[in-house]
């Protein structure tokens, strides 16, 4: 019995949410349409237990269940972020499905059960797992983007989402069945062992497959195809948590497979994913030049930070699992920070997508221009703005490890990115009015401000955030 | 105060002013003068403090002084402010003369006041920090933060190109600084640190002296700037509002010479040895091309602009000399280049505040009207020559000088740019001063008004005395610039000495 409960309290975040999704669930049932509103809040407070379950954590690190799952610094720091990203979408979500009459109660059942699945995922120890948790969160996140049925750019969203997402479990189940026949076992660490002397092509095709998989979660270039129709299709809420939250656990994913199966194969996994990180960042950089949708921008703007967290993970050393920590930590504060502001965007009570709507936004609303004035500011990496250090310390991995060319291509596509971010804020500072937003609610204003803040002021006293990415660094290793 | 000194008080004060211009509301007019005021009042007290900070400095030392170090991100940064001969100047440079740009905004500025007054002081902030920065991340860190709010203020509150200028300026820079970014992670990985003081004690391996000097040189020299990077120069500094070019001019341009001696120079002697004719190349290019180009603007902000860049090339010749008259009279040029053309470009914010045009073509015989006016534009298109008894005169001297004992081609070429800069600074004061006052729009333009005035006379003085009496600076910066020098010999010496032994 002893066992169990100690088992129990390396879950107890995952337990939370189980629990709490049927006890929910059963709440929803019974209330009906009017349960959404208890429901919503509930959520909230569910996903702030776990967080908080998480950070007062003092266990050592354990692996369970014969190597399923694995509870170490660097799980519960990704955990954290995920969370802190579903969170942020169920609050700001709340005023979005009442004006689109989008206020179902499985809205945040949905949104729990695909978070269960990040954090399944995050800590998966082998195939079996990272696949159960990715399909868990991939399921719930396909019904998530349709979820505006009526909508005929939602159900399209989902469809596509589904298909492409459908075939990437297919490349990775083919992958990992290779692995296993090559390697004898599912477990991480017995692949990392059988792969340990020489790599067979077997094994480095099911590892290419593998990654291809991932990417696709990730949208790197060049498994990105799915984002922009699917983030602007979907209900931005939702955009909103993809954006965030499972961003988070594709990465942090991709980064235990390939540091704890594969680090005797560093030379052949490092050429994927370095061909990722510069097909990703050009991408982002390039493709995001055209677009007048703020979504679509979004999402090409998502691409290439994706490309940029791999230029860490490219490193393979602690330094670089660092930076991948630190970027995902700020890009989820810039993500969440942007869709806020998008969400504030209303004119007349229906919801405006064009960046030409942000026109002259600093003379209408002066507080709101600034604030998303500094997110893109941070997004383009400028000092003294936290997507600087970001970007610095990804960097710094990826010279430390000798990749200059890689850190060099980083660099420029991130001066060309700089280019449409800057035109985000020259629309909202030098152009003339556009008609003036609504007054936004107070948890978009709120989430904004604090995001914006937060990144503003990184610089002053960064030590608690660069403590724990250098922790859930090193646990890694 | 609180574990920190002097120089972190005058990096962080205008932010104090930032803050309360922050709790002020309204359009009101009161509330305008209140924002106008508050804002003079800081750069009156950040001034104040600095020159604290200069007693508290001694000339007579190379080191770094009035140092401070905290603990920062951890892992090898450091929050370290120091100064020495070579940054004290340009911290006295720049907390000089921010309250001449606010003030030379006080009526131009009408619309979103505060806003503006806030970009300043932020500004103020980072280029202060940029001068007294040691370590290096924290040294990016305020030199690309300024572009944030020079971009703003180009943007809001420039000209009609504005849009167009702002993107050229930020993007040139940017990829410039990004080149160097690269540099910095490299120097970090070999040397393990971005402290500046131990990294001018890293003896770096000469390949890799070479690709960082070409990263570093990639975002100086786009700063400067240099011939062939120069074009954003132009196209910002007309649109920029009046304050805007001036704080371009005077500052921003030196922080590209500031970074070559305080980086290139020192860190990697064997490659700036190696490059110098690289430099001397462009520098002259740069000296006699655009001095040419500055004779067929039409734009007096253009031209002035053009002749920026055109002594910038007498700066960045001087600097890679690396002999005392020629870094001397380098860091001379860029202390009085920042107030001759940051008066100049206050001279056409003047008549533009009145005419809205900076056509040379509108105006002509304006002595007629504004004899004062005459006579300081006179003070600075001298000085901007160059002419004996005006601060021009000393930097261009010196590093004419220097070049010489250098390389006397170089000096010969350089030499012509003297001339050719008296023909198109002469040729513009002609057409906008002398001549008949025919225009039917300029017969009732006012004379200085006692601000402009009040504006003026500080630095008309200070060029003179500046121009007879160089000791000051030049004895600022003489420990520093000697210390370079020695260093940089002994280091080009073992080189020399080891290859002998090999």
């Amino acid at each position: 019995m002893v066992l169990l409960t100690e088992l129990f309290q390396h879950f107890l975040p995952e337990t939370i949410l189980s629990v709490g999704v049927f006890v929910l669930l059963i709440i929803g049932a019974w209330r009906g349409e009017r349960g959404f509103g208890l429901v919503d809040e509930m959520t909230v407070g569910l996903l702030g237990l776990a967080i908080l379950s998480i950070v007062l954590s003092t266990k050592p690190d354990m692996a369970m269940l014969n190597g399923a799952f694995m509870d170490d610094g660097f799980s519960r720091f990704m955990k954290v972020l995920a969370l802190i990203g579903a969170m942020a979408s169920v609050i700001m979500s709340v005023d979005y499905l009442q004006r689109t009459g989008l206020e179902k109660f499985e809205y945040p059942l949905l949104i729990i059960l695909s978070t269960l699945g990040m954090m399944l995922l995050i800590s998966a120890d082998n195939l079996i797992s990272l696949y159960l948790g990715l399909e868990l969160m991939s399921l719930a996140l396909y019904v998530l983007a349709a979820f505006a049925r009526e909508d005929g750019y939602a159900s399209e969203a989902g469809l596509k989402y589904f298909v492409l997402g459908a075939l990437s479990s297919g490349m990775m189940l083919y992958g990992s069945s290779l692995l296993y026949g090559f390697a004898g076992t599912v477990s991480f660490s017995g692949i990392a062992q059988a792969v340990a002397g020489s790599t067979s092509l077997g094994v480095v095709f099911g590892l290419v497959f593998l990654l291809a998989g991932l990417a696709f979660k990730m949208s790197a270039a060049p498994f990105h195809m799915w984002t922009p129709d699917v983030y602007q299709g979907a209900p931005t809420p939702v955009t909103a948590f993809f954006a965030s939250a499972a961003k988070m656990a594709a990465v942090a994913i991709t980064a235990r497979v390939v540091m704890t199966a594969f680090p005797g194969a560093t030379q052949q996994w490092r050429q994927i994913i370095v061909f990722l990180a510069i097909a990703s960042t050009l991408l982002g950089s390039f493709a995001a030049i055209g677009q007048t949708n703020i979504k679509r921008l979004m999402a090409y703007s998502s691409i290439g930070h994706m490309g940029f967290a791999l230029i860490g993970l490219a490193a393979a050393n602690e330094s670089g699992l660092r930076g991948v920590a630190l970027y995902l930590a700020v890009y989820l504060v810039m993500t969440l920070g942007s869709f806020a502001a998008i969400l504030s965007m209303r004119v007349d009570g229906k919801a405006v997508e064009d960046i030409s709507d942000l026109a002259g936004l600093s003379r209408t609303n002066g507080l709101m221009a600034f604030f998303l004035a500094m997110l893109m500011f941070s997004l383009a990496g400028i000092p003294p703005l936290a997507g600087f250090f970001a970007k610095y310390y990804v960097l710094l991995a990826a010279v430390d490890a000798g990749l200059y060319p890689l850190a060099i291509i980083g660099v420029l596509a991130s001066a060309v990115a700089a280019f449409y971010y800057l035109r985000v804020v020259k629309v909202m500072y030098f152009d003339d009015p556009a008609p003036e937003f609504d007054a936004a609610p107070f948890a978009l204003r709120a989430i904004l401000a604090i995001s914006t803040i937060a990144l503003l002021v990184f610089w002053v006293y960064p030590t608690p955030v660069m403590d724990a990415a250098s922790a859930a660094a090193k646990s890694l290793l | 105060m609180f574990g920190f000194g002097i120089l972190t008080g005058l990096t962080f004060l205008p932010l104090v002013g930032v803050a309360f211009l922050l709790t002020q509301k309204g359009d009101d007019p009161s509330t305008l003068r209140n924002i106008r005021w508050a804002t003079l009042l800081t750069t009156f007290a950040t001034f104040a403090l600095s020159l604290v900070a200069w007693t508290r400095f001694d000339a007579t030392s190379a080191a770094f002084q009035l140092v401070e170090e905290h603990p920062w991100f951890g892992s090898g940064l450091v929050y370290k402010l120091g100064v020495d001969g070579f940054s004290m100047p340009f911290v006295m440079l720049t907390t000089f003369l921010m309250p001449f740009a606010i003030l030379a905004s006080w009526e131009s500025v009408e619309k979103r006041v505060k806003e503006y007054m806030i970009a300043f002081l932020v500004l103020e902030t980072l280029m202060i920090g940029v001068f007294c920065a040691l370590d290096l991340v924290l040294f990016y860190l305020f030199f690309e933060g300024g572009l944030i709010p020079m971009f703003l203020i180009i943007g809001i509150w420039g000209g009609k190109r504005r849009v167009y200028a702002s993107f050229k300026f930020f993007l040139y820079t940017l990829v410039g600084s990004l080149l160097m970014l690269i540099a910095i992670l490299a120097m970090y990985g070999h040397a393990g640190t971005t402290d500046i003081a131990t990294l001018l004690k890293t003896d770096f391996p000469k390949d890799m002296q070479y690709w960082l000097w070409l990263a570093f040189f990639a975002s100086f020299a786009v700063k400067m700037p240099m011939w062939p990077v120069h074009t954003w120069l132009p196209d910002a500094h007309v649109e920029a509002p009046t304050a805007g070019s001036v704080i371009l001019a005077a500052i921003l341009l030196k922080m590209g010479g500031y970074g070559f001696l305080r980086f290139s120079l020192p860190m990697f002697p064997d490659a700036s040895a190696h490059f110098a004719p690289l430099v001397y190349a462009m520098s002259v290019i740069a000296i006699v091309y655009t001095s040419l180009v500055a004779l067929v603007q039409e734009d007096i902000k253009k031209l002035i602009a053009y002749s920026s860049v055109a002594h910038m090339g007498f700066v960045t010749m001087g600097l890679f000399t690396l002999n005392p008259q020629g870094i001397q009279g380098a860091l001379f040029l860029m202390i009085s280049h920042g107030f001759v053309s940051g008066a100049l470009f206050l001279c056409v914010g003047v008549i533009y505040d009145r005419m809205h045009t900076r056509e040379i073509a509108a105006y002509g015989g304006l002595v007629n009207r504004m004899p004062i006016y005459a006579f300081v534009f006179m003070v600075f298109t001298m000085a901007n020559v160059g002419l004996p008894g005006t601060a021009g005169f000393v930097g261009e001297f010196l590093s004419l000088l220097g070049a010489f004992e250098a390389n006397s081609w170089v000096a010969l070429i350089a030499t012509s740019g003297v001339i050719f800069s008296a023909a198109y600074a002469l040729y513009l004061y002609r057409r906008v001063i002398f001549g008949e006052l025919e225009k039917a729009n300029l017969k009732d333009i006012a004379d200085l008004t006692p601000r402009e005035i009040a504006i003026f006379a500080p630095l008309v003085l200070l060029t003179i005395y500046y121009g007879v009496q160089p000791d000051p600076i030049l004895n600022t910066t003489a420990a520093s610039v000697d210390h370079l020098i020695q260093s940089h010999t002994a280091l080009l010496d073992a080189v020399k000495l080891a290859a002998a032994s090999h």
